[in-house]
């Protein structure tokens, strides 16, 4: 029966957590603020993956697409129709709905090794219409969002997005907004309907479940998490380039994922955060960074099979959500 | 005779794998209530057959008539609403996951679709250890189902059906792989389940069979060989040829 009820230690780190990160705002210097508020930004893009991946067990190479499609969706119309924040945040959310719907349709008919392939395809298409329109979206070079456009209206007042400390304050809401999305998500009938279809969906079809639909369900939602992640990601740091499309970051968070903890709420965060500082470690005392974070990832494999997270729930706290 | 509509018919059901013909022109009907065994030797079609009563097939051509509804195009997870349970003839349950929480999914399936009654926790709950209570296995709701012997894994997936409520409970060979006094208490719980439910039983055992069943249907090579009471087939020639050893 605690199963199913939102065990109140659950709760409780993950209120935890978000306050240790709130305190981080007035501790850390300004370089790991930076290094943070890219972090927190980037984990909300591994959440929206680990929800397709870690919950679904949907393997999906081609998740660059949905990032950039919140990215491309609020840059552009800032950059060129001169939009402000959150129309054009909202404009991302919804380009990054409208593709996960149409890729998921299509890509959900096939399965395992097929399904990544297509899903990688999928992606590569994207990227390359990126530099295809490169009149409008400048290509690698991408384009650099005017300081004064980013800026956030609410009733009684502006934020200013370029202020360090405004900036990690905006992460670290859209990162807990997110997060309590997702810790609903998954503890919700839809969340264990995810799980369940992952484990065995043969089973699933045959308790009377639409299989495909409840996948397709994922796959948008995991995109709008996603597109979230990219659009925050150009309004907070005023640029936007072809390099967020490419295939590099349809592995990463799939990297940060099976770090942190496939199929776990905080998962995602520790693999993002580990990862992060792992190659700027690495990178500030050798150029061979990427040997050191090889040998690094071995390790976590080794010792920690289920991620960082997972391993810990296995082990220690199987409370954990 | 008095007319009464059966709970399930199919017509010219046929079903083709390449050029093997699974399932031949099977023409079927099932009243409600009933408690029926399908029989035959190894690659007779009784899996294919109940297959596409199911919807985990397609037929090639054929239909499939569950209480008065033409159903053959229907998938198979609408199907299942219809109230059409299916338990798996390889043992098919969520390992990783409690057997409480493999029971809940097919509660929470029916309470979603019951708007009356709405999806509580409690209802969960309650659904829940009630159809594990009947399949005797209360005691180990809290029990990951991967790590529950094989007896008990396939009483709860019989307790996966049965928290469907079904009006049709599908059986295919519940009994393999169970030692004897586990088949004894199985009569029993099927005994229990037909009092409520239509059960279509695919079975290897007689004396299962023999127990159960109200009436046989004897399938060789994708065709009925023979119907009838457990009396009638146990006293027919041909069944006796190509099934009983006889």
């Amino acid at each position: 029966m605690t199963r199913l009820t939102p065990s109140a230690k659950g709760i409780a780190l993950h209120v935890g957590v978000v306050l240790a990160l709130l305190a981080l705002n007035f501790l850390l210097p300004e370089y790991h603020r930076g290094v943070f508020a890219r972090v927190l930004v980037l984990a909300v893009f591994a959440m929206g993956y680990n929800l397709a991946f870690g919950y679904t067990g949907l393997l999906s190479l081609g998740h660059a697409m949905f990032f950039a499609a919140g990215l491309y969706g609020a840059g552009l119309t800032i950059y060129h129709l001169e939009w402000s924040v959150w129309p054009a945040f909202a404009a991302g959310l919804a380009a990054g709905a409208g593709l996960a719907l149409v890729v998921g349709f299509l890509a959900l008919r096939t399965t395992g090794v097929a399904f990544m392939i297509v899903t990688l395809m999928f992606a590569q298409v994207f990227y390359l219409t990126t530099l295809y329109f490169t009149t409008y979206t400048r290509g690698e070079e991408g384009l650099v969002l005017p300081q004064a456009a980013r800026v956030l209206g609410f009733p009684g007042g502006t934020l200013n997005l370029s202020d360090p400390s405004t900036r990690y304050l905006v992460a670290l809401a859209l990162f807990t907004l997110v997060l309590g999305v997702i810790l609903f998500v998954v503890r919700a009938p839809f969340g264990r309907s995810l799980i369940a279809i992952r484990e065995n969906d043969e089973r699933m079809r045959m308790l009377g479940y639409n299989v495909f639909a409840n996948k397709l369900a994922s796959v948008v939602l995991s995109g709008i998490v996603c597109a979230a992640s990219g659009a925050a990601y150009a309004v907070l740091f005023g640029y936007v380039g072809s390099g967020f499309a490419a295939i590099q970051y349809s592995i990463l968070p799939l990297l940060w994922v099976l770090v942190g903890g496939a199929a776990t709420t905080l998962g995602p965060l520790i693999g993002t955060l580990f990862m992060f500082y792992v190659i700027d470690t690495a990178s500030s005392y050798t150029t061979a960074h990427l040997l050191v974070v090889g040998l690094v990832l071995i390790g976590v494999i080794l010792f920690f099979p289920k991620g960082i997270a997972g391993t810990v729930r296995e082990r220690w706290l199987p409370w954990l959500p | 005779m008095a007319a009464v509509t059966p709970l399930l018919v199919t017509a010219g059901l046929s079903r083709a794998f390449g050029g093997l013909r699974a399932v031949d022109q099977v023409d079927f009907a099932l009243p409600e209530g009933e408690t029926h065994a399908i029989i035959g030797p190894n690659g007779a079609g009784k899996t294919t057959f109940v297959s596409l009563i199911c919807g985990r097939v397609a037929p090639s051509s054929g239909s499939v008539v569950f209480d008065g509804r033409e159903i053959s195009r229907m998938p198979a997870h609408r199907r299942v609403r219809l109230g059409i349970a299916y338990t798996f003839q390889i043992t098919s349950v969520f390992a990783n996951l409690t057997a409480f929480d493999n029971v809940a999914l097919a509660v929470q399936r029916r309470l979603i679709d019951d708007h009356a009654r709405g999806l509580s926790a409690r209802a969960l709950t309650e659904h829940g250890m009630d159809a594990l209570t009947k399949v005797g296995l209360a005691g180990h709701a809290g029990k990951i189902a991967g790590t529950m012997s094989y007896g008990h894994q396939r009483l709860l997936e019989v307790a996966m059906g049965l928290a469907l409520k079904p009006r049709l409970l599908i059986l295919d060979e519940p009994t393999q792989g169970l030692s004897d006094g586990e088949i004894e208490n199985f009569i029993g719980l099927v005994r229990q389940i037909g009092a409520e439910a239509t059960v279509l039983l695919i079975e290897h055992n007689m004396d299962v069979v023999m127990a159960l069943a109200e009436r046989i249907t004897v399938m060789e090579q994708g065709r009925i060989l023979a119907q009838g009471a457990p009396a009638e087939i146990r006293a027919n020639k041909a069944v006796q040829q190509a099934y009983l050893g006889g």
